[in-house]
């Protein structure tokens, strides 16, 4: 497959995302080259400790976004408890407190729909393990706008739902185990630190 | 690894661009005198989207033409830009905070008026209106509970809420640091909860809209939570501005738990209250830094 100059990654858990999202992002180093934006859905209480405790176990910065914050390479954001995580257009974020969507807030669909919007064919989308279908929409719309659609197996998912339903409304471009949705962001990275 | 080939069936999702949704949004704030324009563009534009899919049409433009010519489809994309969602006592440790920081700075007036800005259905004006009552501050309180939207404005002022919600707000309520019983603010009816008409008699309802109208009154308090981060950053400033000039020297700001002053233009002017809850309040030295 041909490597493109990809721009960010978006990505969604649910119901066993805190170990994908360990063995993800402790792979990554401090200087990826692309931004990374996660929603793993949590309880709507959660006050920032996800992100804390990934912080710890991670080189690369790993923390909470905040709304209007220009998006920045190297660093991991990750959706607040009980908000929804939008990219705005000049590349910044934007919180709201909007309907749930597939009951969930923050929901996979709404930051992979706003950030298909302004990133395109630079986006790579990831939906990852989970029990029910948020994101299989929002990664149907990265994949019309241009971007990567990757999802993990079903077969390696703590709960398979979440993947299965995106395979079905997406129709990935890739399926794959964690250690090669890993192997391929760290090739896309050296891709990109080549370039430049 | 595997691949999937595409359904061939399956049509794209409309394309909005940037220039179709000002166009928009400059006929809409011209006819009817709302005005969108400055809220985050990725909200409005995703909601436009769900209105395209709802109403089943191609593109903006005819969605424009609807919205002129349709008094009653305006008024449903009014809904779908403003912000509806919200609960009783929502954020209880907010509430927390208010009893233990705020209340004893109220209390140091001896007439308190609060500014309770994009009040929604009024969910959060009753639950501040039952804190100042156990507070014992409700002989010498005034609300004043506005939003642009008078749908909205109008089911706040008739305080009727669906009772299946009234479990959850019993337990936020009971995390705020309560001395009372929930159930005793309001009376339940088939499957209403009707909030208590004597806490209606601290609340003024007002329309006013953030964005094209000005401040109204001298008060001590101004309350706008989760209603900023739907606006851009001029905007927030804007908005700031306003909230600056109506609060008395040393009166008090309440945000959303996600929405800080840090990167407003207004951060020098309070000192903070509480910084996880948001709370700040307004320096008496302002005028010279």
């Amino acid at each position: 497959m041909t490597i493109r100059n990809y721009e960010a990654v978006v990505l969604g858990a649910s119901f066993g995302g805190m170990q994908m999202l360990k063995l993800l992002l402790t792979a990554l180093p401090r200087d990826f080259s692309l931004p990374v934006i996660a929603v793993q859905h949590t309880a709507p209480t959660a006050e920032g400790a996800l992100a804390e405790l990934l912080n710890r176990v991670c080189e690369i910065e790993v923390r909470e976004a905040n709304e209007k914050e220009p998006i920045e390479p190297a660093r991991v954001y990750l959706a607040p408890a009980n908000y929804h995580l939008l990219v705005e257009p000049d590349r910044t974020f934007s919180l709201t407190v909007d309907e749930r969507v597939n009951y969930a807030r923050p929901a996979i669909d709404v930051l992979f729909e706003t950030a298909a919007e302004t990133y395109g064919a630079g986006l790579i989308g990831l939906v990852l393990t989970g029990a029910n279908s948020d994101g299989a929409k929002g990664l149907r719309h990265i994949k019309d706008r241009g971007g990567l659609a990757i999802v993990q197996d079903p077969a390696t998912a703590a709960a398979p739902a979440m993947p299965r339903a995106a395979i079905l409304a997406a129709r990935p471009h890739r399926v794959l185990a964690p250690e090669q949705i890993t192997a391929l962001l760290l090739q896309i990275h050296h891709h990109r630190q080549e370039r430049i | 690894m595997t691949s999937y080939r595409d359904d061939p069936q399956r049509a794209e999702p409309a394309t909005v661009s940037d220039g179709e949704i000002d166009r928009l949004l400059s006929a809409v704030y011209e006819k009817y005198g709302y005005d969108f324009r400055a809220y985050s563009r990725a909200h409005v534009k995703r909601r436009l989207l769900h209105r395209l899919r709802l109403a089943n049409l191609d593109n903006l433009g005819l969605l424009q033409q609807q919205v002129l010519q349709d008094a009653h489809f305006a008024s449903q994309l009014l809904q779908d830009l403003s912000i509806n969602v919200t609960e009783m006592f929502r954020d209880p440790e907010f509430y927390l905070a208010v009893r233990a920081k705020v209340i004893p700075l109220l209390k140091t007036w001896s007439y308190i008026k609060i500014w309770h800005a994009g009040c929604s259905t009024g969910e959060e004006v009753y639950s501040m209106a039952i804190l100042l009552r156990e507070e014992g501050l409700s002989d010498r309180v005034q609300i004043y509970a506005t939003d642009f939207n008078p749908h909205a404005l109008a089911r706040a002022r008739e305080g009727i809420f669906p009772a299946d919600h009234m479990k959850t707000y019993a337990r936020n309520y009971q995390s705020t640091g309560a001395c009372a019983s929930f159930a005793d603010y309001y009376h339940a009816k088939y499957d209403s909860a009707i909030m208590d008409p004597a806490l209606k008699r601290n609340i003024l309802w007002a329309q006013h809209n953030l964005v094209t109208d000005s401040d109204f009154a001298e008060v001590q308090m101004v309350i706008c939570r989760n209603v900023l981060i739907y606006f851009n950053r001029q905007l927030q400033n804007h908005v700031h501005g306003l909230f600056h000039r109506s609060l008395t020297n040393g009166g008090i700001l309440c945000l959303g738990k996600k929405e800080s002053l840090v990167l407003t233009d207004h951060r020098e002017l309070y000192s903070e209250v509480d910084r996880q809850q948001k709370i700040y309040k307004k320096r008496y030295d302002y005028s010279q830094l």
